[in-house]
């Protein structure tokens, strides 16, 4: 099995997007937030409010890169009894009833390392996972999975930041593929948000380096925030706002209230309708 | 695994004790910690650097700190001759001062302006905050809310030294989540802002690093030892948290096979109990805030909560170069309950007329366990690595005694 040779609904998702001449909206809810049902539906939900990509977060109890919209879903879903082994069945809960829309896994390595990397890798794969982003495994350290999840057939997908200069650039995108997630801004999800014109001057220079698909995140939180990003990449990534209406739809015994999957994919749509709405740039389509 | 031929090589390139250590961290830090060990290489074979740093140990730190022979402790364990490193003397009280200007050194020869650090006890925010006043740097100190409530000595005199101190309430509001909230820190402010890290744990190279500087101890035993005695030590015995001050004291010894070393964890409530922080003895391998290394976790590879009465030793992981001590045996990783370590803290006021901290109270807890049976002329060192001032309100409320 290769990323390449079977089905790589990465690669295929975003030649479609290409096609389409726009932008893909990237959505990241926390597995098993704010409990597996509904977290169970909101995913299955997501194709249809827009979402082209979707990243799952494999909840941690100490997600260091993250802010507190993300912190509070990781305690969330853990607290609601969220394991490894309940994230993986999500996927295939997924993948039962949608075959192309790619799958991304995201989080920390500790919890992937004390599953056991290679059946972690197994499992994933034949669950239906397209790809992994491991915020804490820099390339320094591309032996522990990078290698071995490429070799199972997995996207390894790299964080690149506004603190990767040149040479650094050509290190981070050495054993990355599937897409380059550009970080934004120097900081935490959910915090700040990076101004358009910065972020363009990045990417032009990204897309002197690689060929992969570039996502944009961190601080993309409106329509219009996403619109601007879809303007000049070719994905907006949108995570801490969703995780902050699936907090907002608890109730005030914090069990997940009548309108919450609702209010979650209507916000989807939203952000859908901006990214969908925004026309590529000349720059960007490359 | 094969036993290394020499204990104090590591680690690689890469930061590596065999397993543990490496550089775990997201890659908006990454160019900075390349940085800082492109900075850290430099200054380490720098005399001016060396120079700079032993003339700030002995006329601001007051280094070296004494050897003390515990003589009515040696009476009344009937065993072994104990000495104490009395680290505690230091400027601010603990050994954290000594690792706290090596590293103020190297933030001003990188031209940082801005200084943040976690602390636990108090004591490395102290010895920080000192430094910055002392090097006029703008100081942030990240703390656990649960760690202000039981250090608040320590709390005053940050401020009063002009540190900013940010209460931490995620997570178990200890150590561990006052780590976490400094890295969130450090990537939002990578340009300006050195991250001064109090123990020997972290991505590479900050637990080869703060060993470095932290070995001052140990090789100040030796020469003090050799004065007194005529010769080295034949036990080590040091409290561990994440390992700094073992490591200082361990580090120069640990290729004379004839030194045993024991390094002492908080059992808290008692290891059976669940509430305890005993990483080795209880923790299993894991990657945690930079670094592979011995963490107390659940079959989901979640971080659990560490308990101690001591604020200091209240963290959930150890430093990578204990752990791979552990797993090659040179070190002997045992641990004593929050209750043992009380009594060693009255015992050690009681005879010696020195008020410990807590946490080389529980050094010293294994002392009392420890030497009883050993020959007259069996050399114990144990590091008394921070004074008590700071706990005698926690301890008079464990005690039962309204202040």
């Amino acid at each position: 099995m290769s990323a390449g040779a079977a089905l790589d609904r990465i690669h295929e998702r975003f030649m479609a997007l290409r096609a389409e001449g726009r932008a893909g909206l990237v959505t990241f809810v926390t597995a098993g937030d704010p409990d597996f049902e509904t977290s169970s539906e909101i995913l299955a939900g997501l194709p249809q409010a827009g979402a082209d990509l979707i990243e799952i977060g494999m909840p941690f109890s100490d997600p260091m890169a993250d802010g507190p919209a993300i912190q509070a879903s990781s305690l969330r879903a853990l607290g609601a009894g969220q394991n490894m082994a309940k994230t993986l069945d999500l996927v295939r809960r997924f993948r039962a009833v949608d075959a192309t829309t790619p799958l991304v896994l995201m989080g920390y390595y500790n919890p992937i390392y004390r599953y056991g990397n290679l059946t972690f890798l197994d499992d994933a794969k034949s669950a239906g996972v397209d790809g992994l982003i491991i915020v804490d495994l820099p390339p320094e350290e591309d032996s522990e999975l990078c290698l071995p999840a490429r070799d199972a057939g997995l996207h390894f997908i790299r964080l690149a930041t506004p603190t990767t200069d040149e040479a650094r650039l050509a290190k981070v995108l050495t054993n990355s593929s599937g897409f380059i997630y550009y970080v934004s801004i120097t900081g935490i999800t959910g915090t700040r948000s990076a101004r358009p014109g910065d972020v363009g001057e990045r990417i032009a220079a990204l897309r002197v380096a690689t060929e992969l698909p570039i996502a944009v995140g961190f601080g993309i939180k409106t329509p219009d925030q996403a619109a601007a990003i879809a303007r000049i990449a070719d994905a907006a990534v949108v995570g801490s706002a969703l995780v902050e209406r699936i907090g907002d739809g608890l109730d005030a015994e914090r069990r997940p209230g009548a309108n919450l999957v609702a209010e979650t994919l209507s916000l989807v749509k939203q952000l859908a309708a901006g990214v969908r709405g925004a026309r590529h740039s000349e720059a960007a389509t490359g | 695994m094969s036993t290394a031929n020499t204990f104090r090589s590591g680690p690689d390139e890469g930061g590596h004790f065999d397993l543990f250590g490496g550089r775990f961290v997201a890659e908006t830090l990454m160019p900075l910690v390349l940085d800082l060990e492109r900075a850290w290489n430099e200054a380490r074979t720098d005399p001016g650097f060396a120079a700079e740093l032993d003339h700030f140990l002995a006329h601001y730190a007051g280094r070296p700190s004494p050897l003390y022979f515990a003589e009515r402790l040696t009476q009344e364990l009937g065993g072994a001759k104990i000495y104490f490193k009395r680290d505690e003397l230091n400027h601010t009280g603990s050994h954290k001062i000594n690792n706290c200007l090596g590293q103020i050194l190297l933030a001003r020869r990188m031209g940082k302006k801005r200084i943040i650090a976690e602390t636990g006890a108090g004591q490395h925010g102290v010895a920080t905050a000192t430094v910055c006043a002392r090097f006029d740097l703008d100081c942030t100190i990240y703390m656990g809310e649960i760690d202000i409530e039981r250090q608040q000595p320590n709390v005053f005199r940050m401020k009063l030294l002009g540190a900013k101190v940010v209460p931490v309430g995620s997570g178990s509001a200890t150590l561990k989540d006052a780590m976490n909230e400094a890295l969130r820190d450090w990537v939002a402010s990578v340009e300006t802002t050195y991250y001064l890290i109090g123990t020997a744990a972290g991505p590479h190279p900050y637990p080869a690093m703060v060993r470095d500087f932290q070995s001052v101890i140990g090789r100040e035993t030796r020469d003090q030892l050799d004065a007194a005695e005529g010769r080295g030590p034949d036990t080590l015995v040091a409290c561990i948290g994440g390992g700094s001050n073992a490591i200082g004291l361990f580090h120069t010894f640990l290729d004379e096979p004839e030194v045993e070393m024991f390094a002492v964890e908080a059992a808290g409530e008692g290891i059976e109990t669940g509430r305890h922080a005993a990483s080795i003895t209880a923790g299993a391998p894991g990657v945690l805030h930079g670094n592979r290394t011995y963490l107390l976790q659940d079959d989901d590879g979640q971080i659990t909560e560490a308990h101690s009465i001591s604020a200091g030793l209240d963290y959930p992981g150890i430093g990578p170069e204990h752990a791979w001590l552990h797993d090659q045996g040179r070190v002997n990783y045992v641990s004593a309950t929050d209750a043992e370590a009380l009594a060693a803290f009255k015992l050690c006021s009681e005879l010696e007329g020195i008020i410990p901290a807590l946490e080389p109270a529980h050094a010293l807890a294994h002392v009392i366990r420890h030497c009883p049976g050993l020959a007259r002329d069996h050399l114990v060192v144990m590091n008394l690595c921070g004074r008590g001032d700071k706990d005698v309100f926690s301890v008079a409320r464990h005690l039962g005694v309204e202040l």
